[in-house]
């Protein structure tokens, strides 16, 4: 549609003093972030996210329980690192698609949009306080499961064995979490019904990024740095010593010899971070142009 | 400066589809603006695009003088909105949602307390302002939004069919609030169906059918332009009226033109000739001594108007 050619009329002193009253961008996202993330903690989609989360928790309580923490060896390193650096993109990704998958398509599909979109208020405010409460929902899910992990291993290792590197895997988890609702953001400003964007993203993020990671590795033979699920295994690099080779000889889902290919740090990172910002932009340049027909 | 809107060329396409064409109307001053036209005729369409919700194909809508499509938060700083029964995110509290709105409208806690407490009053909510809303009925939402639209006190009110949802009681309340609004240096422009709301709260009004403004005008100019013609009108006695009545006395006051016998005791007597004969024919039918109990056109002048203007429209 061709843009129309924006004129004003004069006389606009009234309106611009009351305009000057209002929130800036900023103040206004924060403060729809705080109602948007209350809306969402008293919600059932929160009591499942828990409910998950503990589930998860509970297995691990009882496999480890069962086994006496054996294979620990006393290392903080193996623990966390199988536990959370193995385990919590799955914790990343559920938050991601319960928060985030309905965040804009829901504006459009239960009309909540029509509360919002009549004040006045820019649609980037509205974009990122929504992101912004996707982003601290997700966070409470992601640090239950820390928690749960903690718990575990001030039991087993001791209440001392916590290695620093989990703080910093700790970091990468909140980067990846970024990444992911960017892109959980795009996909849910590109459909207007709530259904579509969480199933896009539930198919794309569990298993259809690995999918296509695999097949470009195995049948294209490239790198694919483009895929964010090839970043993932940076969650677990803190605890490991030494990195995996960037480019290797491995053997593929057939059994024969395959090059593989491990992100290095500044790789992963640059991945998630650029996943983060071009996709939560076009999510924003797409919300922009979305009309509430 | 008064409040204002003003539509400038604004056309709306969808494919071949032309919504709106080339609508170009401005309302200024404290008044109530009905918008009126049969489905599809573009009105949420017209209200959409003054509120940014959809772009225009063409033209650009005005609100207080700024560009809703330039500047949509600052068109819209002094401007309440209601379209489409939005919902209200169902966690919260009506008491909640409003501190909200206050918060991104810029307003002092304080006053957004006192201003929630007021307009929950209004919409007579107040009982329910600790609940969440998603255990609420359509009406009750209804409620809350239109209590939303007056918290900040604007000086425009954009309402897109208030009375959608909510049951006979409802709209005789939302009825009552909207000539409440009427205040000086307010401009409400609202959309019905009801066109009984129409003329009981509107002092101008602006008929669209298929996309284009028919006419905007006071409602005594409009109804005065199109209702020159017969109007129906019941009369209702307490006697049975016998035919031979009706044929020697009723059927030559001056103005009746035709009658048509609902029962015994009920007519329907086509008078032309204005106000002055449907006068003369009150006093000729008391004066018959019969218990005249009621004698109502069957139909308002507006919605005379409607009817001949929209089916016009359509051919």
């Amino acid at each position: 549609m061709s843009a129309p050619s924006v004129t004003t009329a004069p006389g606009l002193t009234s309106e611009s003093s009351r305009a000057a009253g209002l929130p800036g961008t900023l103040a206004q996202a924060l403060l729809l972030s705080r109602y948007q993330l209350r809306d969402y903690l008293r919600a059932r989609r929160f009591v499942l996210m828990m409910a998950i989360v503990g589930i998860i928790g509970a297995i691990i309580t009882f496999v480890l329980s069962y086994y006496h923490g054996a294979g620990l060896n006393g290392d903080p390193d193996a623990f966390y690192g199988s536990l959370w650096g193995g385990g919590v993109y799955v914790v990343i990704i559920f938050s991601g698609i319960i928060f985030g998958g309905d965040a804009i398509a829901g504006e459009f599909q239960n009309k909540t949009g029509y509360f919002l979109m009549g004040l006045p208020i820019r649609r980037t405010s509205v974009y990122t306080g929504k992101f912004l409460a996707a982003l601290a929902a997700s966070l409470v899910a992601v640090l239950f499961y820390l928690a749960i992990l903690v718990a575990n291993g001030s039991y087993y290792l001791g209440v001392d064995a916590f290695p620093l590197s989990l703080l910093e895997s700790f970091a990468i988890a909140v980067l990846y979490l970024l990444a992911l609702l960017g892109a959980v953001f795009l996909f849910s400003s590109m459909f207007k019904n709530s259904l579509y964007a969480v199933l896009v993203v539930a198919v794309l993020f569990l298993f259809g990024f690995s999918i296509i990671d695999e097949l470009l590795v195995v049948l294209v033979k490239i790198e694919p740095w483009f895929i964010i699920d090839y970043a993932r295994p940076l969650l677990s690099y803190p605890f490991t010593s030494p990195l995996p080779l960037h480019k290797a000889l491995g053997f593929g889902p057939t059994g024969r010899p395959e090059t593989v290919y491990n992100p290095t740090y500044p790789e992963g990172l640059a991945i998630m971070a650029g996943y983060f910002v071009l996709t939560s932009l076009a999510g924003l340049v797409l919300f922009e142009r979305e009309e509430f027909t | 400066m008064s409040p204002s809107l003003e539509a400038r060329g604004l056309t709306r396409r969808f494919g071949s589809f032309t919504a709106l064409d080339n609508l170009n109307l401005k309302v200024e001053g404290s008044k109530c603006v009905g918008f009126l036209g049969p489905n599809g005729a573009g009105k949420t369409t017209t209200l959409k695009m003054f509120t940014d919700l959809i772009f225009p194909t063409a033209g650009e809508a005005f609100v207080n003088g700024v560009s809703a499509q330039a500047d949509r938060k600052r068109a819209l700083a002094s401007c309440g909105v209601l379209i489409e029964t939005p919902e209200i995110y169902g966690s919260l509290t009506p008491r909640e949602a409003l501190e909200m709105i206050g918060g991104l409208r810029g307003m002092a806690a304080r006053e957004v307390r006192r201003r929630t407490d007021d307009v929950l009053a209004e919409v007579r909510m107040t009982e329910w302002a600790d609940q969440k809303v998603g255990r609420f009925s359509k009406g009750m939402k209804q409620r809350v939004n239109i209590a939303s639209t007056l918290l900040s006190d604007p000086e425009v009110l954009l309402l897109d069919e208030p009375s959608t949802g909510l049951d006979p009681r409802g709209v005789a309340e939302v009825r009552d609030i909207i000539r409440g609004l009427k205040r000086e240096n307010r401009l409400v422009f609202f959309s019905s169906h009801l066109l009984s709301e129409v003329v009981d709260v509107c002092d101008e009004v602006a008929l669209l059918n298929h996309g284009k403004l028919l006419f905007h005008d006071t409602l005594a100019n409009v109804t005065g332009r199109f209702v020159a013609g017969a109007t129906d009108v019941n009369a209702e006695f307490v006697e049975p009226i016998a035919d031979e009545l009706v044929k020697g006395s009723i059927a030559m006051i001056p103005g009746v033109e035709g009658w048509t016998r609902q029962d015994p005791r009920r007519l329907t007597l086509t008078i032309s000739g204005g106000p002055a004969a449907k006068a003369g024919a009150l006093e000729a039918l008391v004066a018959l001594h019969k218990g005249l109990v009621s004698f109502k056109e069957s139909r308002s002048a507006l919605e005379e108007v409607y009817l001949s203007q929209v089916t016009d429209g359509e051919s």
